[in-house]
């Protein structure tokens, strides 16, 4: 759902750029607080993953497609902060070098793929992993719950937007926007609920930066 | 001294992995895009002032799959790269001799 240039106008492309200036400023100071030297990789390896993934549509019905977004899966693991951060230098790249996503949408872009679904699918992840303990099963449904959550929580904040900047009305684009997201989710919960199983398998001591605290 | 391989190592791999796949993507209109389309305004949208390397497809290949491969290819490069120097540079520096 990367927004193209000529969707918003210019109140939602200069209030989304100050609210992901203000984040992502926010989660530097927040990742320096808590990354360590180990887990510099896992952020660099995360993000090319989440790149690459992005590239791989995968149809769902009516001549439509998705893709991962990854928040999801990079806030179950590093945390919000750290997710957006890296959420953002994937959103600039795609946007920088491979026209997807406009240059004036990307402070939408950020918001919504990066604060909206690290968070939302963060706080999914925690409820679940609070309601049915914290194991492996509980770990991977809150996982596939989160991602799900996540695209379509970020898919009507695009709505929201899309409304307020006047393309189209909110009782039509909301409902188009997050019905075809709710199906999207299924293919995000899938690939992030594979990708954890797999650190969870290989790797589960990677899993360290939520519980990273002072 | 034998070199074993590191699990980051293995990230990679699967990345390059993913990005060899990518060319098999479906090329159907987004979610996003889907919606502008039916709803009609996908009209409003404009070019990038610039194109590098639009719509992940190298330019000057003939072959489409290789250019698609390769854009997914320099992308990981890049992101990899600037993702773990940004965190190198914010790192906690807690614990460490000053």
């Amino acid at each position: 759902m990367h927004i193209p240039d000529g969707f918003l106008n210019v109140t939602t492309i200069a209030t989304t750029y100050a609210v992901s200036a203000g984040g992502v400023s926010y989660a530097v100071k927040e990742v320096n607080r808590r990354l360590k030297e180990k887990h510099v990789p896992l952020m660099g390896v995360l993000a090319a993953f989440i790149f690459a993934a992005q590239m791989l549509n995968f149809p769902i019905v009516g001549g439509t497609s998705g893709h991962f977004l990854g928040a999801a899966l990079a806030a179950i693991l590093m945390g919000p902060w750290a997710a957006l951060l890296i959420m953002t230098c994937v959103l600039i790249a795609q946007s920088l070098l491979f026209q997807d996503g406009g240059l004036l949408a990307l402070g939408a872009n950020i918001f919504n793929m990066g604060i909206v679904a690290s968070f939302s699918s963060y706080y999914l992840y925690r409820l679940v992993v609070l309601l049915t303990g914290d194991s492996r099963r509980g770990k991977l449904v809150g996982g596939f719950i989160g991602a799900w959550g996540s695209v379509f929580v970020a898919a009507i904040a695009c709505a929201i937007e899309l409304a307020v900047s006047g393309v189209s009305p909110l009782v039509v684009v909301l409902p188009a926007m997050a019905g075809i997201h709710a199906l999207i989710g299924i293919g995000e919960g899938l690939i992030t609920g594979a990708a954890l199983s797999l650190v969870l398998a290989a790797r589960a001591d990677l899993w360290q930066l939520q519980q990273v605290r002072e | 001294m034998t070199w074993k391989i590191k699990w980051w190592q293995i990230g990679l791999i699967i990345c390059l992995l993913v990005a060899v796949f990518s060319p098999l993507a479906s090329s159907s209109p987004d979610g996003l895009e889907k919606v502008a389309e039916s709803k009609g305004f996908i009209g409003l949208a404009y070019e990038a002032p610039f194109q590098i390397i639009a719509d992940y497809v190298f330019p000057g290949i003939e072959n489409e799959a290789v250019a698609t491969m390769l854009a997914g290819v320099i992308g990981i490069i890049v992101l990899f790269g600037v993702v773990c120097g940004i965190a190198w540079l914010i790192r906690s520096r807690k614990g460490e001799p000053a």
